[in-house]
């Protein structure tokens, strides 16, 4: 048998043969790449892992674009392989909750561009699966496309047509037993069949990828977990049946179980028992293994409130005494903190790529776009949100790890709000103002980690003292995870200021004698501007869309101090990395954890600010868009004048030991201003919708570019910068889509509750059709929040030309029902200060 | 009719078997526990009898408290009840006989007690013998075939030549093998009202035992083994072939 040793060095070497890796594999192929290798440790075609006990259905539909978009291209590669049977799926309700939930359902299709799916009466489920009792459900969600794959054919067809092109070498039953690095890159796989010469290896490798990225110092934060499934039968409605599987596939979501036939066989598969966690080295090898490393011994005491759910849901089945349990196995899975898959070239080895905690429905779609992102430096679906550098070093603990999986388990299938916060391993990331705000009675949201004042209970009279300007929510679903004190404090810094804690933004020092080329590599605008300016500028991707949007203070000629949100940061920060001059001209500091930020914004910031320093901080001296060191009292201070609230102010930057003081400096100073503390729901909502400013992840993404974003503002720079081809492309033709702000003309549904968007709905022409651009993509709202100073409920929503008209009446769906609104600004201009009268005074 | 059948929580080995550091025992992390194929047929087989001509089948174990769910599985099964004798050591097979026949002895009497021929794992092929000579009972080993009725039981053995037949009045005791009947899979209704039904578990003390383990030795196994009979459509006469060795075709 051939030994790696005798191959030449391979373009790319894949770890595991599972649906990540033969897939990953073909679309290399595909690209034109060669000398391919593919490695895994079990047997060729089911080596083992969690592909090969999967249950192998697929529902379309979910919340998340991102993993949306990624199982429709799966599941247009299963069916041009002719390995997907479609039969239908229906999500089925048992409680009004849950029937609202599906309405979101019918919202997140429409706006992914679904169609065909529709809600159903009980009696129309029993229809179509007439062996449930309709009489414990109140509804469902009928998905026609639902359908189940052969995932381990599928791996075969995809591997042989690598081998097919010569492109592949394929050794099965051959573990990696290191990872060589050197200076930080990837340079050498060593097996139990040799070693190999490689600049690129991908670790597909399920639940074992923790300890393969382990060997090149790298980590992959996910932990293997129990998913318990059993097989009856034989069903006898099943009896006539030829194929192997004939009825709708039922997801009872209220008990997080689903039903699907299997051949006479009905399978039942449970994410409702308690979160089994185990450790990646825990796993069995594949010789010791009962049935395979990830089947592991079903226990029966974790499913018995299953069996009585499942009996309930269908009695004519599973009340059959002569339907017997014939299989019972805890299924083996990859969780994650976050719930999402963990893609993209880890941040700390170069070449090392990451392509784990993917399931059988998004497979083929990842490694489509894993392929596409290793050759060219981009995928066509955007990762940003499975971009596998978002962690923070704290958030890869195995703690962490193990408690969110657990907690995120239980709602796999669960009503999961826009909102939602977790409960488990809080208060990690604590910014130096965390005691005053704890005083002030802030309700923490956590981002990056970090615990952020959402907003104060202590600011409760200014509910008095606003009244009627502060819209109350009356149904309970856009009330959750929300507090009108959000629009009293941003009427607080409207009229007078307000102080915002910004800790978890992400900061990084650019320096060098090279630093203006690197970052003027990475920013879309000039950079090379005198030191004291800030710059706000989009950052490309190759193909000129989003790869994110920041700051960038200019601080001397060799320094450059970028701030990026927290969300984001860490994939900015591997991004300005990457892209450093190879001479060692530039260097990056990471200096989140160095810094605070105090946000001080409101018609009054400048009266407090001036009472604290001797500096001159008056407009004319200190205009919009600089920054420099002042003095506030004893601390010296980075004050830099922009804003994301569209009001006059600074953010404040000291070293972290010193923010207590900088905090109880600004407020003892306020207070006779009338300063308020506020809360990330006026900094990140309310203000920034008031002033239509775009945000990463919402309006900002790989599907948009700069002029359809209404930010080409001012010409192209000469020097060149990532993406800048495709961006002079973009600007000479006419946009697809324009990015528009709308506002809600009724809030009142049809019981008279007023209702309220969150985002992500879809937008409708008023005859009720989903409105579709020229490039195939569904308007829907990006981002939605009150504006308590016009009085409105804002939408932004990227539109068709043709309908991105001022005045234009189009409808919002929420909830399942139809909502007027217009649109007010078909451009960046924004709705309350249009003049920008107010940054800039 | 009142039926008891004995059973023992073994470790469901499918792949290479792993021993402990110590040489004591086997890795039993990764596995599962079952039954023997012998008592499940053994289990069957007591019910089939009962569910025909009515009575009780009561299903006994010596072992970890983990074994109820031993106990659970042939309730699953159809057995009225559980007798859970709870110690957490090894014992051997004369020290198991002693304690099965104390707890016998106390729900007394029986018109057939069963025995799966051996152990899974320790194979000692001794307790249900040691038993029937405690309680004074006649036996018959290693059964392929059963019937009972009218107050005797007619026992088959399989030989190599055919069957032995014979005929014993009851009470009496059997050892049972695989084959001897197909055992049914549990309902999800079975499953559910094993859970309601009564066990009743006492923790005993095992004797000095008389036997020492040394050390277990894993035999040198061929592993697994997979024999390539072609490719493509050259291969289907060999697979014909071998079905039809299977008798399956």
């Amino acid at each position: 048998m051939t030994e790696l040793s005798s191959l030449p060095p391979a373009q790319a070497v894949v770890i595991g043969a599972g649906i990540v890796g033969n897939s990953l594999v073909s679309h290399l192929a595909e690209l034109g790449w060669t000398d391919l290798v593919l490695l895994d440790k079990g047997p060729l075609p089911n080596p083992g892992g969690s592909t090969g006990h999967a249950s192998n259905f697929i529902f379309p539909v979910d919340h998340s674009k991102e993993m949306t978009q990624l199982t429709l291209e799966s599941m247009r590669q299963y069916r041009n392989a002719g390995v997907f049977t479609e039969s239908g799926g229906i999500e089925v309700a048992r409680t009004e909750g849950r029937m609202q939930e599906l309405h979101r359902r019918m919202a997140s299709a429409k706006a992914w561009g679904i169609d065909g799916v529709r809600l159903l009466t009980p009696a129309e489920v029993k229809e179509l699966v007439p062996y449930i009792d309709e009489s414990v459900i109140v509804g469902g969600f009928y998905s026609p496309t639902v359908g189940i794959v052969d995932s381990l054919r599928f791996g075969t067809i995809m591997r042989e047509r690598a081998q097919a092109k010569g492109a592949l070498s394929v050794f099965a039953s051959t573990e990696v037993v290191g990872i060589d690095v050197e200076q930080g890159r990837v340079s050498r796989v060593r097996t139990t069949r040799g070693e190999l010469e490689t600049a690129v290896v991908v670790v597909c490798c399920g639940v074992w990828s923790p300890l393969v990225a382990r060997m090149a110092g790298a980590s992959i934060p996910l932990t293997p977990a129990v998913h318990q499934m059993i097989d009856v039968g034989p069903v006898p409605h099943f009896k006539d049946t030829t194929g192997v599987i004939e009825f709708p596939i039922v997801r009872d979501m209220d008990t997080n179980m689903y039903e699907r036939q299997d051949g006479s066989g009905l399978e039942i598969g449970s994410y409702a028992h308690r979160p089994i966690l185990h450790d990646p080295e825990d796993l069995p090898s594949v010789e010791a293994a009962a049935l395979s490393p990830t089947e592991f011994p079903f226990t029966q005491e974790d499913f018995t409130q299953q069996l009585e759910d499942a009996l309930e849901l269908i009695p004519d089945v599973l009340g059959n005494e002569a339907v017997g349990i014939k299989y019972a196995i805890n299924g083996i899975l990859s969780l994650t903190p976050d719930g999402l898959p963990l893609l993209g070239e880890t941040p700390e080895v170069k070449g090392l790529w990451s392509a784990a905690a993917v399931w059988v429905k998004e497979g083929p779609g990842v490694g489509k776009s894993i392929a596409e992102w290793i050759v060219r430096g981009e995928s066509e679906i955007d990762l940003q949100s499975s971009d596998i550098a978002r962690f923070y070093d704290c958030q890869k603990s195995r703690e962490h790890v193990r408690a969110r999986s657990a907690e995120g388990f239980n709602k796999t299938y669960g009503i999961v709000h826009p909102a939602e916060q977790w409960d488990s391993n809080r208060n990690v990331r604590l910014s130096p103002f965390h005691a005053r705000e704890v005083d002030l009675g802030a309700v923490f949201f956590e981002t990056a980690g970090w615990e952020r004042p959402h907003w104060y209970e202590s600011n409760a009279d200014l509910l008095d003292e606003y009244g009627d300007r502060i819209a109350r929510r009356e149904a309970e679903w856009e009330s959750r995870w929300w507090s009108p004190l959000i629009n009293a404090e941003h009427l607080a810094m409207r009229d007078r200021a307000a102080m915002f804690d910004l800790t978890a933004f992400c900061i990084f020092d650019v320096t060098g004698p090279g630093a203006l080329d690197a970052v003027q590599r990475v920013a879309m605008r000039r950079l090379d501007v005198a030191p004291g300016k800030i710059v706000y500028t989009p950052v490309l991707s190759p193909s000129g869309t989003f790869k994110s949007d920041l700051t960038v203070m200019r601080l001397g000629d060799e320094r450059f101090r970028v701030v990026t949100g927290g969300a984001h940061g860490m994939a900015d920060l591997k991004w300005f990395r990457d892209h450093l001059p190879a001479d060692g001209s530039a260097q990056i500091a990471d200096l989140t954890s160095a810094f605070t930020t105090l946000g001080l914004w409101g018609p009054r910031a400048r009266d407090i600010l001036s009472s604290l320093t001797s500096d001159d901080v008056s407009n004319e001296s200190f205009p919009f868009a600089t920054c420099r060191t002042i003095e506030l009292d004893s601390l010296r201070v980075l004050a830099s004048r922009i804003s994301y609230v569209g009001e006059l102010g600074w953010e404040l930057y000291v070293p972290i030991e010193q923010g207590a003081k900088l905090w109880d400096l600004v407020w003892e100073a306020g207070r006779p201003h009338g300063v308020v503390p506020a809360g990330i729901g006026v900094y990140g909502t309310t203000g920034r919708l008031e002033k239509c400013y775009r945000a990463f992840g919402f309006e900002l993404d790989a599907d948009y570019d700069v002029i359809e974003a209404g930010m080409a503002w001012g010409t192209v720079k000469a020097p060149d910068f990532v993406g800048k081809d495709a961006h002079v492309r973009h600007r000479e033709s006419d946009p697809v889509a324009v990015l528009c702000t709308l506002t809600v003309d009724d809030h009142s549904s049809k019981d008279g509750t007023k209702r309220y968007m969150l985002g992500r709905e879809p937008v409708l022409s008023k005859s009720g059709e989903p409105l579709v651009d020229a490039r195939d993509r569904r308007s829907f709202v990006t981002s939605a929040g009150a504006g308590p100073s016009i009085g409105k409920h804002i939408l932004l929503a990227y539109l068709p030309p043709e309908r991105a008209v001022v005045g234009e009446e189009l409808l919002v769906e929420f909830m399942g029902e139809h909502y007027p609104v217009t649109v007010a600004t078909d451009d960046s201009t924004s709705v309350f200060d249009p003049e920008n009268a107010r940054v800039r005074s | 009719m009142r039926i008891l059948v004995a059973v023992k929580r073994v470790p469901i080995t499918g792949g290479r078997i792993v021993l402990t550091d110590d040489g004591q025992a086997i890795q039993t992390r990764h596995l599962g526990f079952t039954i023997s194929p012998h008592e499940e047929c053994g289990v069957e087989e007591a019910v089939r009898i009962v569910e025909a001509q009515g009575g009780e089948v009561v299903v006994l174990t010596l072992g970890p408290a983990e074994a109820e769910e031993q106990l659970r599985e042939c309730m699953a099964i159809g057995a009225d009840r559980g007798i859970h004798l709870v110690s957490d050591e090894e014992w051997d097979a004369q020290a198991t006989a002693a304690a099965l026949v104390e707890a016998i002895r106390a729900e007394a009497p029986f018109d057939l007690i069963v025995f799966g021929n051996e152990s899974a794992d320790a194979g000692n092929y001794q307790v249900g013998i040691r038993v029937a000579y405690a309680l004074g009972l006649p036996i018959v080993t290693g059964l392929k075939g059963l019937v009972v009725s009218d107050g005797r039981a007619r026992a088959e053995q399989e030989t190599a030549s055919g069957r032995d037949v014979y005929e014993v009045g009851l009470p009496a005791i059997v050892t049972v093998k695989e084959g001897l009947n197909l055992p049914r899979y549990p309902s999800v209704p079975a499953k559910l009202r094993a859970n309601r039904k009564p066990v009743a578990a006492q923790a005993v003390g095992r004797p000095p035992s008389r036997l020492q383990k040394l050390r277990l030795v894993v035999p040198a196994g061929r592993g697994k083994q997979a024999e390539i009979l072609g490719r493509g459509p050259e291969a289907a006469p060999a697979v014909v072939e071998i079905m039809r060795r299977l008798g399956v075709a």
